[in-house]
């Protein structure tokens, strides 16, 4: 228990994707079976365990200690899981020899009834020490938060086997925990385990930005083009009567679109971008689809609000027979075919972009016919459906990103390599009446700038700090003083969470802007512009 | 007599009436007993000062010699008479020279205890609780969350990081003086026999503890003549405060730690941007505090800098008697 105790620990402080590779591939390494695979589980959300709710915790905590006390602790530490652990008062007579395992933990509540779960969590906690006892709290609290996805668990786990993300992905929905099979597999102890489950994911095929003359190389006649619809790329899977809608990375979102999952009468694997609207009136924008995303459940007046259809590019299986080997021209071919056999409100076809040579395709994409377009898809008529990125079958090529000249408001120290600069920024522009102008916080971004220009902006910050709050500065921004940054992003949403009312997407500083004073800055009308187009 | 005519609060600091002196003042006064080196409870400019030798060493490297207008050492367990109070001074476990001051006059003792731990430290003597009617003891650990692990599995993450991290630094942050030797000196009984880095605030200080019989092994200066590339796979230690300044720039993607007891809070070390949280504290935490209390058998308890109310609380449910002593000028944030 110790172990996996630490290594969650270590995982919620530390900020750097391959620190927390480092970290999850030493565990695997390290660590048994069942433990490790327990762990991974815990992780991705794969493990099942009867929830204890807070005021149960808090229940059982003030039965043992006086109340008062715990209420200063819980006053002081904020987080219920870990006041829990730390004040937990341990008998010394009952400290057994040993901490309990991940396993036996496991075990026990699961095999726990929601009458004696209370009981059995609190046995639990009086065997095991502070950190082990926080890992036991959070595991039956639900949700470890400790800022790993499942898709960078998955990653470590190719790392410790040192064998394609794609292979995890494509075996993963077939596995179940502890994943003796598959550590036993990267570790070179057995064969690739093999899947008798229905409808599992087929890792997807990415595509690379244009760069800079990679136009001029290629032939326009060998390549067709299609719209990049800004919705979620999606795998839908029917097999056996199992139905599964998949995220790029293979997570399972069915859940959260039954309207569409329930239309999927067929058996094959279709590719193509979720987006919210009946295809054959209006297609919602990313703000509408946003309602749809990330929900465990969903409403029905969601569903109606909302609804989901798919609109499909590519075809990859079809009953028995996989298509990913044939090329582009001839998969599309079959998905045509197929697509009138499909319910028309949840599934349309992703249109051709006709065009003769890459100036007119130019002209095409710099103005779509739709807000919801972000560019264009290149793919060779002759290419197979690969797994992975690789350079040259497909190419997308978005619209120029969106720019705004904000003025910095705010600075935090970075992790790492950067922790000694101000390397995040908060970033406003101007509302309210003439005369009255007040700067609203519409986004924040890390990265965009070279080293020697945030060398440059961490000095201004340290010369023009005007409050500092833990590793926040703000920083002096006012009609006459103030460093504007021209700020790029791929689009806007509404967001009540904000007080500017609008969210940023993908947000980066693509200008320092030493030249411009505050004043001239942009205005939060300018945004608002964005939206309602 | 009553305890509070013996020693009370002003606003320099606690006061001693029969004796006519003050115990860690805060301000400037003819005679001042001072309980440790600590900038907050050693300031110069007093008339005289009584103190350890080792504590009136450490007042000489960090202020300079004429810190105080005379200074007089007093060895640990003797007793002195200052008028008619007997006073002495006993180890308190805090850091080298730290002391608890005992002041007993007509048959009342009190124990000033000033800042103690009961964690195991090799680079000071332990404390020795003292039987006395009033104990005067702090309260910067002072809730039943806080609570230190031994120091020793402490180290051992940071060595088991090192290992994981070869390619990086790592920097540990601890107070310049006590902690920061006392980091050096578990990395050396754990077995870690490379150089250790040192801020230039650490210098003097890890010479004194050096020339004390304390050793921290070899020492060098984390300067950048030395080579960025050097410093992989070091461990550097330095001031907290050093480590979000440009000072901390020469290190190759450094991973942050912290020695220090406000690590047990997880809020805390990642509002620091701490990547490592070292939980190691030269304060006592709540258990060490709450049996310590109980181990003088003092019928009344002064609690002081920290978080009196939980630590009056306990007492109240104990029985023992128990007021916050309001002393002011005190970080309660020092660890």
């Amino acid at each position: 228990m110790n172990r996996f105790a630490e290594l969650l620990d270590r995982l919620v402080l530390t900020p750097s994707r391959n620190g927390k590779l480092t970290l999850l591939v030493d565990y695997f390494r390290t660590v048994e079976d069942p433990d490790r695979g327990l762990a991974l589980a815990a992780i991705t959300g794969d493990l099942t365990i009867a929830a204890v709710k807070p005021a149960m915790l808090r229940m059982l905590v003030t039965e043992r200690m006086d109340p008062v006390l715990f209420g200063y602790s819980y006053d002081y530490v904020g987080d219920l899981a870990e006041t829990v652990s730390l004040v937990w008062p341990q008998t010394p007579g009952k400290i057994p020899n040993r901490e309990p395992t991940l396993g036996e933990v496991v075990a026990k509540l699961q095999a726990a009834s929601r009458s004696d779960g209370p009981k059995v969590l609190a046995g639990l906690l009086d065997s095991a020490g502070i950190s082990a006892r926080f890992a036991i709290i959070k595991l039956v609290t639900g949700g470890l938060r400790i800022g790993v996805s499942a898709r960078l668990a998955k990653q470590a786990l190719a790392d410790f086997g040192k064998v394609d993300v794609a292979e995890i992905e494509e075996l993963w929905h077939g596995l179940s925990p502890p994943y003796t099979a598959l550590f036993a597999w990267l570790e070179g102890k057995a064969e690739k385990p093999r899947s008798t489950a229905m409808a599992l994911f087929r890792p997807v095929m990415l595509s690379n930005p244009v760069g800079d003359g990679d136009l001029e190389k290629l032939d326009p006649a060998d390549y067709a083009a299609e719209w990049k619809w800004d919705g979620i790329r999606v795998q839908a899977v029917a097999e056996g009567g199992v139905r599964r809608l998949y995220s790029r990375t293979g997570d399972d979102v069915s859940g959260a679109f039954p309207d569409l999952a329930d239309a999927m009468h067929f058996s094959a694997t279709l590719d193509g971008e979720l987006l919210v609207g009946d295809p054959r009136e209006a297609t919602g924008t990313f703000s509408d689809l946003q309602q749809r995303l990330n929900r465990k459940t969903v409403t029905p007046k969601m569903q109606q609000q909302y609804p989901a259809f798919m609109r499909c590019y590519d075809l990859l299986q079809l009953g028995d027979e996989d298509l990913r080997a044939l090329p582009f021209r001839e998969r599309r071919d079959r998905l045509e075919a197929f697509m009138k056999t499909l319910d028309p409100g949840r599934f349309d076809l992703s249109p051709f972009v006709a065009f003769t040579d890459w100036q007119a395709l130019e002209n095409l994409r710099r103005a779509p016919p739709h807000p919801i377009i972000e560019g264009v898809m290149l793919k060779r008529w002759d290419s197979p459906y690969v797994a992975g990125r690789p350079k040259g079958p497909w190419f997308k090529w978005k619209r120029d990103p969106h720019t705004v000249d904000a003025v910095l408001m705010y600075a935090q120290r970075g992790h790492g390599k950067r922790s000694s600069f101000y390397s995040d920024y908060t970033f406003g522009v101007w509302s309210g009446a003439e005369g009255e102008e007040e700067l609203v916080p519409v986004g924040k971004a890390y990265f965009g700038f070279t080293d020697e220009e945030l060398k440059q902006i961490d000095k201004y910050v340290r010369d023009n700090t005007v409050e500092r709050f833990g590793p926040v500065r703000s920083v002096r921004a006012d009609r006459d003083n103030g460093l504007v940054l021209e700020v790029a992003f791929e689009g806007l949403n509404r967001s009540t969470r904000h007080k500017s009312g609008v969210a940023m997407r993908f947000p980066r500083i693509s200008r320092l802007r030493w030249d411009k004073p505050a004043n001239e800055a942009d205005r939060i009308e300018t945004l608002q512009a964005l939206l309602d187009r | 007599m009553r305890a509070s005519d013996l020693l009370h609060p002003r606003p320099e600091g606690l006061y001693c009436p029969p004796g006519d002196f003050f115990i860690d003042p805060v301000r400037p006064v003819d005679r001042a007993l001072i309980t440790h080196g600590h900038s907050d409870h050693a300031r110069s400019g007093h008339r005289s000062v009584l103190a350890t030798q080792q504590t009136l060493d450490i007042m000489g490297l960090r202020y300079g010699e004429d810190f105080a207008g005379a200074t007089q050492a007093a060895r640990l367990g003797e007793t002195i008479a200052l008028n008619d109070v007997s006073v002495s001074f006993h180890p308190a476990g805090h850091v080298l020279g730290s002391a608890q001051i005992s002041v007993e006059h007509q048959g009342t003792r009190i124990v000033a205890s000033g800042d103690y731990k009961r964690q195991k430290d090799a680079t000071c003597a332990p404390f020795e609780p003292i039987r006395c009617d009033v104990f005067i003891t702090e309260a910067t650990f002072g809730l039943p969350v806080f609570r230190h692990p031994p120091d020793t599995e402490e180290i051992a993450r940071l060595l088991k990081s090192a290992a994981q991290f070869p390619e990086r630094s790592h920097l540990v942050g601890a107070y310049a003086l006590g902690k920061a030797q006392r980091v050096m000196r578990l990395l050396r009984d754990a077995g870690y026999d490379k150089p250790l880095y040192i801020h230039g605030a650490l210098a003097r200080l890890s010479e004194y503890y050096q020339s004390q019989g304390i050793d921290l092994g070899i020492l060098e200066p984390a300067t950048v003549e030395s080579g960025k590339g050097d410093f992989a796979g070091a461990i550097v230690v330095g001031p907290p405060s050093a480590f979000a300044d440009r000072w901390a720039r020469r290190f190759p993607d450094p991973i942050s730690c912290f020695a220090s007891g406000w690590m047990r809070i997880r809020q805390r070390a990642k509002q620091g941007g701490v990547e490592l949280p070292l939980i190691i504290s030269d304060h006592a935490d709540w258990d060490e505090l709450t049996s310590t209390i109980k181990e003088t058998g003092a019928e009344e308890i002064w609690v002081t800098h920290g978080r009196e109310e939980a630590l009056v609380r306990w007492c109240e449910l104990e029985g023992i008697a128990a007021r916050p002593l309001h002393l002011v000028g005190y970080e309660d944030e020092g660890d």
